[in-house]
């Protein structure tokens, strides 16, 4: 992040020589490429490459892999429950099985994902105040503040408030359900449908479903 | 490792609408049952199924007898003595059985 004084230094580089400040020390900061957290990594994927354990290539193939899941993925099961009843049903049931058989993926995970449907008795949201599990088979990296001790330690104690932060009121008769990924289980809300869509295409509807709101901590968005 | 950390009887389930305490002495091990549940009475809302055992698994065993995960429904209330949302709301957990007891006559006396 650029001072005024640093872009004004920027502006005039050629006869202002005496302008002394250092515009680059922050970006120096966050790059350090000396962080304990940087070396320990480093080292622990050399010495893995050099065991055999598993070579360089295998590493960035999972990193592409890792890569590939985004949000567009989850948006894409949702959107299909939303149309197609008999999918809906084995989403809930069984959802990793229906989502590799129609969407020709290949996610194999030892962890067991729950499909959490919203109704208007009801409203999910997902946390996890012991680290950062999520859905990463489904949504990719989680969002940094979903991993924040904020939003951990906040959402399980005034999760409505927390709600609201994100521009979510929900109705007092429903039913706020906090579900804290605590051990084995990966959760992934499904939202109620927005109303207004009616003959909108899977894509169309898509495009309404936003990470958040596979969360819990947002709605869909309106059309 | 000490054998008492394994309950002689692994193998029941307990159903749907089952109300459960969930432990609040300091966990032996690895425990992830967050704090905020320690001691607290819900409601059993679904069986997970069965899963190799964390508190054996973060100590690089293989984690055996598979044990049983449940999600356990909290009211908030309950939880939280100055809860600010509705009386409606909820908070599920994961907890496995042996983190888990069955709730008696005589536990609500002294509950």
């Amino acid at each position: 992040m650029s001072t005024p004084n640093a872009s004004h230094h920027h502006e005039h580089d050629h006869h202002d020589h005496h302008d002394h400040t250092h515009p680059h020390a922050a970006i120096e900061e966050e790059e350090n490429p000396l962080r304990y957290e940087y070396l320990l990594e480093t080292a622990i994927r050399q010495l893995l490459n050099e065991k055999g354990v598993v070579s360089a290539e295998q590493i960035h193939r999972q990193i592409d892999l890792q890569d590939s899941r985004t949000p567009a993925v989850g948006a894409k099961v949702v959107a299909r429950a939303w149309v197609d009843p008999v999918f809906k049903a084995r989403l809930l049931k069984d959802p990793i099985e229906v989502i590799n058989e129609v969407f020709g993926l290949d996610i194999t995970t030892p962890l067991k994902v729950v499909v959490l449907e919203n109704t208007p008795a009801v409203h999910n949201v997902v946390v996890c105040t012991l680290c950062s599990c999520y859905p990463r088979m489904l949504l990719g990296i989680p969002p940094a503040w979903y991993k924040a001790l904020d939003y951990r330690s906040r959402v399980v104690v005034e999760p409505r408030k927390v709600l609201a932060e994100f521009g979510t009121e929900l109705p007092d008769n429903v039913e706020l359900r906090v579900s804290d990924s605590t051990a084995d289980l990966r959760y992934l809300v499904l939202p109620m449908r927005p109303a207004g869509t009616e003959g909108f295409t899977e894509e169309q509807l898509a495009a309404l479903v936003t990470r958040d709101a596979m969360i819990g901590t947002a709605l869909p968005l309106h059309p | 490792m000490s054998a008492d950390n394994h309950d002689t009887d692994v193998t029941k389930t307990w159903s749907a609408g089952t109300p459960v305490r969930v432990k609040s002495q300091p966990p032996e091990f690895h425990c992830r049952t967050p704090h905020y549940l320690r001691g607290m009475v819900g409601e059993i809302i679904e069986v997970a199924g069965r899963f190799r055992d964390p508190s054996l698994l973060a100590f690089n065993k293989p984690g055996l007898p598979m044990r049983t995960l449940y999600r356990v429904r909290f009211k908030q209330v309950d939880v939280w003595p100055d809860y600010n949302g509705c009386p409606t709301d909820t908070v599920v957990a994961d907890i496995y059985e042996h983190w888990l007891d069955l709730i008696t006559e005589d536990q609500h006396e002294h509950a």
